[in-house]
């Protein structure tokens, strides 16, 4: 325990004096990359603290069904036990929250010294050094709201234990970003308790998230989806949360509480308070709320997510449920599986989109692909063309002309079969990630549902998406492969009309 | 003679089966004027005559119809004749062939699209070849279509150079049952187009992928095609020993691999894509870039049973030659055909190896001077079928001397520019089945010599005597009185020759070709008799004859009437002779360089009355005197032009002279 609280302080030490030394935007780049770290595992660490016994209780039964999910859960699952004891007991240890004081007061100190930095280099400070000063401030500021915000959970699980229950709330959602800033922190004590301390955490999988995305190479993007990550989480570790389809299909989630107007984004209700009064003007009222909201919320806690439709995969009856990560994730998912598709392509007026994210992406693309398959599909280079017309039967390179109208409706109508076949590639070896991995955070729930069940994905995180896939292994005259593609893949990758159908084959 | 045996039994046709009469066409479908005059006999022949012939070459497209509500039947559909096939014409096909219709040759005609392609690959389910070389305008929406054609085995697509990977990939894709493709020039198609074509089509025997665009990629899918056994790559720059460093293939099933003008493949590349070729028979490496020494022909290792090597144009080492003769031992064919390189020693060494050897090809190995070498190749090789030798110019007469004793069987022989004399000849003469001779340039040789021919080598079919001035009347006299059986005849530039030859020549009725181009005494008298006798004359080449007029070419119009191309250039013929050839109907180039004695509007009648025209070569001077219009029309006909100006050519007839100026240009 003690040891522990020598890890944050050195970790964290560490982190403010690297990105000092380093330049000021590879600091800041580290920085929020750690931010979106999120791992599923260590989140565990975190939550429990109060209902561990149970926690301990449902995960014993469930241990055996990891084995098929995940095998690096699998290994730790009785690490996993005893550390969370060991949370509980150090929770409690009112020497932590001294240590953590003591930590929050050399931060301090480095704070005053870096604003002592600036004052006296006033007005010689370059433009670079500026930013990379900046830079530091925010990290340690960040840091000391977030280890604050530590200090209060002790008293607050106590409330969260005992109001179990689908979470309703509809004003205040709960921001997946204060869950990833206290993974982040965690993780980074994470990495050297590992080799001190005689339990041993699950390697965090999630580093390589972003990476994994490529499964969807056009459609799905959103700037935040890069959250979105796999989910190892046993079951019954996680507070299970369904909203109801009113409010995930709301258009505005953060409403000002003076006027009433509602907002999609909390920053922008904040820039919007502004007009309220001076009161909403200052740096803290304007910093993002996790680092103010930590006290009123429980960063400790594990929130997963249900989906309101009935029989859905996503659906916490489901026999295989699969939570959903976040909010978003939730409302991507519903918006993509359970509703109609309501925007279509300006461009090629063929393909709809549930999520507007999606059309623009698709928009972005649209046309470019002009590599076209009789099924319909469409490629951006002829090697993948082909690589697709040698894998399927029949299928057959459709000659751009007066025809490619008709043959694109007929995709359309076999979208099915369309989709199937695009499923295939994620089969293949994962090569060519880098084109991919230019593309972070599209697809979410289907990522995470992808890698978290496909026994194909776990050592390719990356998957090569149909950029690449060895011929030769697929001869196209046996059927066995095509077995292997209708099995193996279960999931409709854009249309996201199948996804609910194709989700249940696994 | 066939007629009056068949106006005798003009009753009882119902005592002879149809399967009879079968039988009997059969035998007589080798001369077409036959099977004409056969069915010209009745009306039952007639209908009999119909229901037997499979296969149709008509001359105009306008036929078809006609032809083809006669010739139920037609498998074989042979439109080289016709310049121009519409989609049109294309559908009146296809209606009309239906299912019968196996085989389709385009490869001559133009202005069908993918219409007419459709309509056939719908109506014709049975279609099992189409050639559509030459269809420079073909698209890809054509081989879209094409790919329609289910059932077809062979494809020529040869020089289709508008057709690219995605056309391929269609084809891939829809004819399954594919044996045979050439795509020989179809410079659009590339590595993934071929490799999907290796992936779809199983069945792929021939592949001719020469002079595309395509590297060692593709191979490695191409040479696991189970079935594969001939393999063209020629011309291919893309193939390069890096690509191919990789492959590993096992196909043995091949028998033929062309790498000519392969110029990045070197000894590294050939080596892997030799490796798992283990039952190749033929093996063509005309000009590649490297040397082949020592160390080149080791790659041969692996194809031991290689049964015919070409190694045109290289350059070959001593130890080259000599290695390829330890390791493939089982050569029946060696071409060193302008491997100047090649010496008297490397030849022997590689010679006296192969005792299999029927065919060998040193034209142009100038270096080859030995009396020994022929000797000694004459004596080792007493099985050879065919040599050619064109150019060894350095060869003794004496070498001669020896080779008809030794080598019996001969078959073909080029001896064109050699120093060949009647002693030589004489010797020849005892090859009994000598079918091709060719004695170009022979200043030695003399009517004794030809005499000896006459007298031994009664199947000679062809005969080449350009520019051997020795020869006169009585030696042509002799060859046409003993080699009855004479398709192919060249007496061009011998000055000496007159009408007498020409009438001694009509006696050989199977004469094709005939060219005695720059004969000065050769009259229309002459030609008369040819007309007359020569009724399958083909070709006739009397250009720079000045004394051959308007009344030749009447006869010609009157009699030759297979003639397919004329040249009467530099001749005394007038429009009237021009206008009177158009008469005949198979008539498809015609070439009148001169300038007086022709008007523009009688060429322009030619022109328009002669309606399978393809090449026209005029003077450039008809250029802007014919009318726009007219020159639009012929073209868009199937006419190709050539406009030629007689002063940039200039050639001398004298013989002496025209040696003199080659040798200044040569070595």
């Amino acid at each position: 325990m003690e040891t522990e609280d020598d890890m944050c302080q050195n970790n964290w030490g560490s982190l403010s004096s690297s990105s000092k030394l380093e330049d000021g935007n590879q600091a800041f780049a580290g920085f929020t990359s750690q931010q979106k770290w999120e791992d599923a595992e260590i989140l565990d660490y975190e939550m429990g603290i109060e209902k561990n016994l149970q926690a301990f209780d449902q995960m014993k039964p469930s241990s055996g069904q990891d084995n098929d999910n995940n095998n690096k859960n699998n290994n730790s699952t009785q690490a996993n036990v005893d550390f969370l004891q060991g949370v509980k007991a150090q929770a409690w240890d009112p020497r932590t929250m001294l240590s953590n004081l003591s930590f929050m007061e050399q931060k301090i100190h480095e704070l005053q010294d870096l604003v002592h930095l600036i004052v006296g280099r006033n007005g010689l400070v370059a433009q670079q050094q500026q930013q990379l000063i900046t830079t530091d401030l925010t990290s340690i500021i960040i840091q000391l709201i977030s280890t604050a915000g530590s200090l209060l959970p002790s008293v607050k699980h106590n409330m969260s234990s005992t109001a179990p229950g689908p979470y309703t709330g509809s004003a205040v959602f709960p921001c997946p970003r204060e869950a990833n800033n206290v993974a982040s922190q965690s993780q980074n004590s994470n990495h050297q308790r590992g080799a001190t301390q005689d339990f041993d955490l699950p390697k965090p999988i999630v580093v390589d998230e972003r990476d994994s995305h490529v499964v969807e190479e056009h459609e799905m993007k959103d700037e935040d989806d890069a959250e979105e990550g796999v989910e190892n989480l046993p079951p019954g570790s996680y507070e299970i949360l369904q909203l109801e389809k009113e409010e995930i299909l709301a258009p505005h989630t953060h409403f000002c509480t003076i006027c009433g107007k509602g907002f999609k984004r909390d920053a922008n209700l904040r820039m919007h308070m502004r007009g309220h009064g001076d009161e909403y003007k200052t740096p803290a009222a304007l910093a993002k709320p996790n680092k103010e909201a930590v006290p009123g919320t429980e960063p400790m806690l594990i929130k997963r997510y249900s989906c309101p439709f009935p029989g859905c995969k996503r659906n916490k009856d489901h026999k295989k449920f699969q939570a959903l990560k976040t909010i978003l994730c939730v409302k991507n998912h519903y918006k993509r599986t359970h509703c109609d598709k309501s925007f279509t392509c300006s461009r090629c007026h063929t393909k709809k989109f549930s999520v507007i994210a999606d059309l623009k992406t698709h928009e972005k693309h649209c046309g470019k692909n002009k590599w076209l398959c009789s099924c319909g599909t469409t490629f951006s280079r002829k090697d993948k063309l082909f690589g697709h017309i040698a894998l399927f039967q029949g299928h057959t390179p459709a000659i751009p002309l007066e025809e490619t109208k008709p043959s694109a409706q007929r995709g359309s109508s076999e979208g099915e079969n369309n989709n199937t076949g695009m499923v295939g590639f994620n089969l293949g070896s994962a090569t060519n990630a880098d084109q991919e991995t230019e593309q972070p955070g599209f697809m979410e729930e289907k990522i995470s549902f992808e890698e978290s069940f496909s026994p194909l994905s776990f050592d390719t995180c990356n998957f090569g998406g149909f950029h690449e896939f060895p011929r030769p292994m697929f001869d196209d005259s046996e059927s066995s492969f095509q077995m292997l593609i209708s099995s193996a893949c279960g999931f409709s990758p854009r249309n996201g009309g199948g996804g609910s159908v194709s989700n249940t084959i696994l | 003679m066939k007629k009056a045996k068949e106006i005798h039994i003009s009753e009882p046709f119902d005592l002879l089966s149809e399967e009879l009469v079968f039988i009997i066409l059969d035998l007589i479908s080798e001369n077409p004027s036959d099977l004409k005059s056969f069915s010209l006999t009745c009306k039952w022949f007639y209908q009999v005559e119909a229901k037997h012939r499979k296969s149709l070459k008509p001359l105009r497209p306008e036929y078809l119809p006609r032809l083809l509500s006669r010739y139920r039947k037609t498998a074989d559909l042979d439109l080289t004749s016709c310049p121009r096939v519409t989609d049109y014409a294309l559908s009146v096909l296809a209606c009309l062939c239906g299912p019968w219709l196996r085989s389709l040759d385009l490869s001559r005609s133009a202005s069908f699209s993918a219409a007419g392609l459709l309509r056939l690959a719908v109506k014709c389910v049975n279609l099992v070849e189409i050639d559509l070389s030459n269809s420079t305008d073909l698209s890809d929406a054509a081989a879209a279509v094409l790919a329609e054609a289910t059932s077809l085995q062979r494809l020529k697509l040869g020089r289709c150079k508008l057709l690219t990977d995605m056309g391929i990939g269609c084809i891939a894709v829809g004819c399954r049952k594919l044996q045979l493709l050439c795509l020989k020039w179809c410079v659009g198609v590339g590595d993934l187009g071929v490799a999907l074509l290796a992936v779809k089509c199983k069945d792929i025997r021939t592949l001719d992928l020469s002079f595309l665009p395509i590297t060692g990629k593709c191979l490695h899918d191409i040479l696991r095609l189970q079935h594969l056994e001939e393999l063209l790559l020629e011309g291919c720059f893309g193939v390069d020993d890096d690509s191919l460093r990789s492959l590993r293939h096992d196909c043995k099933s091949l028998k033929k691999l062309d790498a000519s003008s392969c110029q990045n493949l070197s000894q590294r590349g050939l080596t892997s894509l030799l490796s798992g070729a283990g039952c190749l028979q033929r093996l063509d490496l005309a000009h590649c870039s490297s040397v082949i020494s020592l160390d080149f022909a080791s790659s041969l290792k692996k194809v031991s049973t290689l049964q015919s090597i070409r190694l045109d144009g290289c350059s070959v080492t001593c130890d080259g030659l000599k290695a390829i003769g330890n390791y493939c031992n089982s050569l029946k064919e060696v071409s060193l055909s302008k491997c100047v390189s090649v010496t008297d020693e490397g030849l022997l060494s590689l010679v006296m190896k192969l005792k299999d050897l029927r065919k060998l090809d040193i034209t142009c190995c100038r270096k080859l001077s030995g009396v020994v070498s022929i000797t000694q190749i004459a004596n080792s090789c007493p099985l050879l079928v065919s040599l050619k030798m064109e150019s060894c110019s350095l060869v003794s007469r004496e070498a001669f001397w020896s080779i008809g004793q030794k080598c019996g069987l001969l078959e073909e022989l080029d001896l064109t520019d050699n120093e060949i004399d009647d002693e030589g000849l004489k010797s020849i003469s005892s090859c009994q089945s000598l079918s091709s001779l060719k004695l170009g340039i022979c200043l030695n040789i003399t009517d004794k010599g030809l005499s000896y021919i006459g007298n031994g080598c009664s199947n000679l079919r062809e005969l080449d005597l350009y520019r051997s001035v020795g020869i006169t009347d009585i030696g042509i006299s002799s060859i046409a009185q003993g080699c009855i059986q004479l398709e192919t005849i060249n007496i061009s530039y011998c000055k000496d020759i007159t009408d007498k030859s020409l009438v001694s020549l009509s006696r050989c009725s199977l004469v094709q070709t005939l060219e005695c181009r720059g004969c000065p005494n050769i009259t229309s008298q002459g030609l008369a008799p040819i007309a007359v006798g020569c009724k399958r004359l083909a070709k006739l080449d009397v250009k720079k004859c000045p004394n051959i007029n308007d009344s030749g070419l009447l006869a010609l119009a009157h009699f030759s009437q297979s003639l397919k191309q004329i040249s009467v250039s530099e001749t005394g013929v007038s429009e009237v002779g021009v206008v009177w050839l158009t008469k005949i109907g198979s008539l498809q180039n015609i070439a009148v360089v001169k300038t007086s004695g022709l008007s523009p509007s009688g060429v322009a009648a030619a022109l328009l009355s002669c309606g399978g025209l393809r090449k026209a070569k005029l003077h450039a001077s008809l250029r802007s005197l014919l009318p726009p219009s007219l020159i639009q029309h012929l073209e868009a006909r199937g006419c190709a032009f050539l406009w030629k100006d007689n002063n940039t050519l200039q050639t001398e007839l004298d013989p002496k002279y025209w040696k003199l100026q080659l040798e200044d240009i040569g070595p």
